[in-house]
């Protein structure tokens, strides 16, 4: 077979580099500019090497010390909600009715959290979770259990992670229904003339059937928690103290309320190579997952 | 081991139902044998899987009982019998090997794990299985994975009974005979009733000893192959059975004489005068034969086909189409020729019924 090849199709992209360029690298050039440079304000810029790096990957450093302590928060942050939106998530999309009208009414339901721009969900919780004024907290305090996040860490943590979880969880319920919904029925049939208990189809059939809508629903869940920023700032400004103050936040911080350019743009370019590093794991997972079935199919 | 016994079974999917349309399944009375290979043979929505899954229990009839020899089931769950079932697409567990899908019922039932062994490798042994014990379930092609859903149904030694459901739909061609006279070996060899729902006449009578015609949610006709083909009881059948179908012409029935038109046909025997709103001749292409003009009923001939083993002339007479077949050595000059029916093959319809000697005094409807 003869391939016609034309390149006059490069000419058609042209725009998309250039307005990638104009959007991505540019700016990111920028953020490398800074990153080998220092600057005591006045526009005046010294070189600096590598020193910025050194500093944030050593712990023993003042900012290698709270770099990393940001960055085990973001991790502990993103382990807590995926081990608690997964099997939740799982359970809520078993429990979804299969058909009749209240179908429409839960997939509605179920989508509404979703639809919230992320910084009303930081101010609903803001207040709800108030002790003097807000539903949540006042009915825990009357309780006769002592709750304040902004004064107690564990609080404000417990409290990020439900409202993580109530924003969240819905779309690991949604993705694992379609997941569910996708299985014929006489997959079900068959086990019941099988014998198979409930738990026994849960495992061997459902779980199965739901493991690739799941390792997508999981990395989304990973990076949107890694990079979460707008809720938690709003909620507790990453405190009490530093208690919260996760990698986004704390990089906010450095460069917007210290102005140390040249330490915040070192820090985001770690940032963004760890982000890259696990997205690209994960795609080497899912295309692996792809090929084996593909292999299986074939 | 068990005859199932179908008592005044009805089932309709609206919770109300009133009217004869309202049921899916209209009341049916059928003895299934032990031991006997029967085809469910109807077009698509005719109600043959929803009468299938009320034998296996994943459907509660309407009303009627469902009974395997003098036991009830029909309030028993699909576990609690002793039934099994390949459904259309293959079912296998995908995270399973084939030794592991194959033990699984049994593993279910708590047999010990020696006797699940010894009886699994039978069970692959006979389905030639043994090859791809060890391999993973979901590598394997849509053959096999059928047979594994039929291993799993045969590796339970209390089954009484295999319910198919049109189970080679997405098998290849030329795996489909064989993979059929796997099931029929297997019907030899073990001692299991066998219904196998198919839309597909040839699967239907080359499986089955006896095959159940079902139209519009009603038995029409239970009889053998033989039976359907030489007797269709009702003109569903003789239309949907055979290739092509019978010829089904409306006509007028004078004592031993039917005639179409003006056009007099000799059947075999005399009817007592019909009261039925549509009386109709039946008879099949195989015993019409095709004779230059004048020797018998003059037609207009559109085509012939040749299919092979025969050629099949498409005639026209008074407006009605007709199949026929042509003898070796007769051609036909112009498109003028005639028909000679087979006076034993000769039967006769009352509204759709076939016409017989008990019920050949009009109240055949």
């Amino acid at each position: 077979m003869t391939k016609t090849v034309n390149n006059k199709a490069w000419f058609f992209v042209l725009p998309v580099f250039a307005i990638v360029a104009f959007s991505a690298v540019l700016p990111l050039m920028t953020v490398v500019n800074y990153s080998v440079q220092d600057t005591f304000g006045n526009n005046q810029f010294f070189w600096n090497g590598i020193g910025w790096f050194q500093e944030l990957l050593d712990p023993s450093s003042q900012l290698g010390e709270r770099f990393f302590d940001s960055l085990w928060r973001t991790l502990l942050f993103s382990a807590i909600i995926l081990l608690i939106e997964v099997p939740l998530g799982i359970a809520v999309a078993l429990a979804m009715p299969r058909e009749g009208w209240t179908v429409a009414l839960c997939l509605v339901l179920m989508a509404l959290p979703l639809l919230i721009p992320w910084n009303v969900v930081g101010t609903i919780w803001q207040v709800f979770a108030r002790g003097d004024i807000g539903l949540l907290g006042w009915i825990v305090n009357h309780l006769g259990i002592d709750y304040n996040y902004t004064g107690d860490p564990l609080d404000a943590w417990i409290t990020i992670v439900v409202m993580d979880v109530w924003h969240w969880t819905s779309l690991i319920a949604l993705l694992c229904y379609a997941g569910l919904k996708s299985i014929p029925d006489a997959y079900y049939q068959a086990a019941r003339i099988d014998g198979a208990s409930r738990w026994a189809v849960f495992r061997i059939i459902q779980l199965p059937k739901m493991r690739r809508v799941l390792l997508i629903a999981v990395l989304l869940r990973f990076m949107d928690s890694f990079m979460i920023y707008t809720e938690p700032f709003v909620l507790t400004g990453g405190g009490p103290g530093n208690a919260t103050t996760f990698l986004s936040i704390d990089l906010v911080k450095l460069a917007l309320g210290q102005f140390d350019l040249g330490k915040a743009a070192a820090m985001s370019l770690v940032y963004n190579l760890i982000i890259l590093a696990i997205c690209w794991v994960f795609y080497t997972v899912m295309t692996n997952v792809d090929a084996q079935r593909e292999r299986i199919e074939a | 081991m068990a005859r199932i016994t179908l008592d005044h079974l009805a089932h309709a999917y609206k919770p109300d139902p009133r009217r004869a349309e309202d049921y899916a399944l209209k009341e049916i009375n059928h003895v299934w044998n032990q031991g006997g290979a029967y085809a469910l043979l109807g077009p698509s929505g005719c109600g043959k899987t929803t009468l299938l899954n009320i034998i296996s229990g994943l459907v509660r009839p309407t009303r009627g009982r469902v009974r395997f020899d003098d036991l009830d089931v029909t309030d028993l769950p699909t576990e609690a019998r002793n039934i099994a079932q390949v459904f259309q697409f293959p079912v296998v567990y995908d995270t399973m090997t084939v030794r592991e899908n194959l033990a699984f019922p049994l593993k279910n039932r708590h047999v010990p794990r020696d006797r699940t062994a010894r009886r699994v490798e039978e069970i692959a042994h006979l389905l030639d299985l043994t090859r791809v014990l060890d391999r993973k379930a979901s590598n394997l092609t849509a053959d096999m994975k059928q047979k594994i859903s039929l291993g799993r149904g045969l590796v339970r030694p209390d089954v009484a009974a295999i319910l198919f459901d049109e189970p080679l739909t997405v098998i290849d061609p030329h795996l489909k005979w064989q993979l059929r006279s796997t099931l029929k070996e297997i019907h030899r060899a073990l001692d299991i009733t066998m219904i196998y729902v198919t839309h597909d006449q040839t699967e239907a009578l080359t499986f089955a000893d006896k095959v159940v015609v079902m139209h519009d949610g009603a038995v029409v006709q239970t009889g053998t192959p033989d039976e359907l083909f030489e007797r269709p009881a009702h003109t569903f059948v003789g239309h949907f059975i055979g290739s092509p179908g019978m010829n089904i012409l409306p006509c007028r029935v004078e004592g031993a004489s039917a005639f179409i038109g003006s056009e007099r046909v000799a059947l075999k025997r005399p009817y007592r005068p019909l009261v039925a709103e549509r009386v109709e001749l039946g008879i099949r292409p195989e015993f019409v034969q095709l004779q230059p003009k004048g020797v018998g009923l003059p037609v207009h001939v559109r085509r012939i086909d040749d299919i092979g083993r025969a050629r099949i002339a498409r005639v026209e007479m008074n407006g009605h189409p007709l199949a026929a077949s042509v003898p070796d050595g007769i051609s036909i000059e112009g498109d003028e020729a005639s028909l000679v029916l087979d006076p034993r093959h000769v039967h006769i319809y009352a509204n759709g019924h076939l016409v017989t000697d008990e019920s050949a005094g009009g109240h055949a409807a």
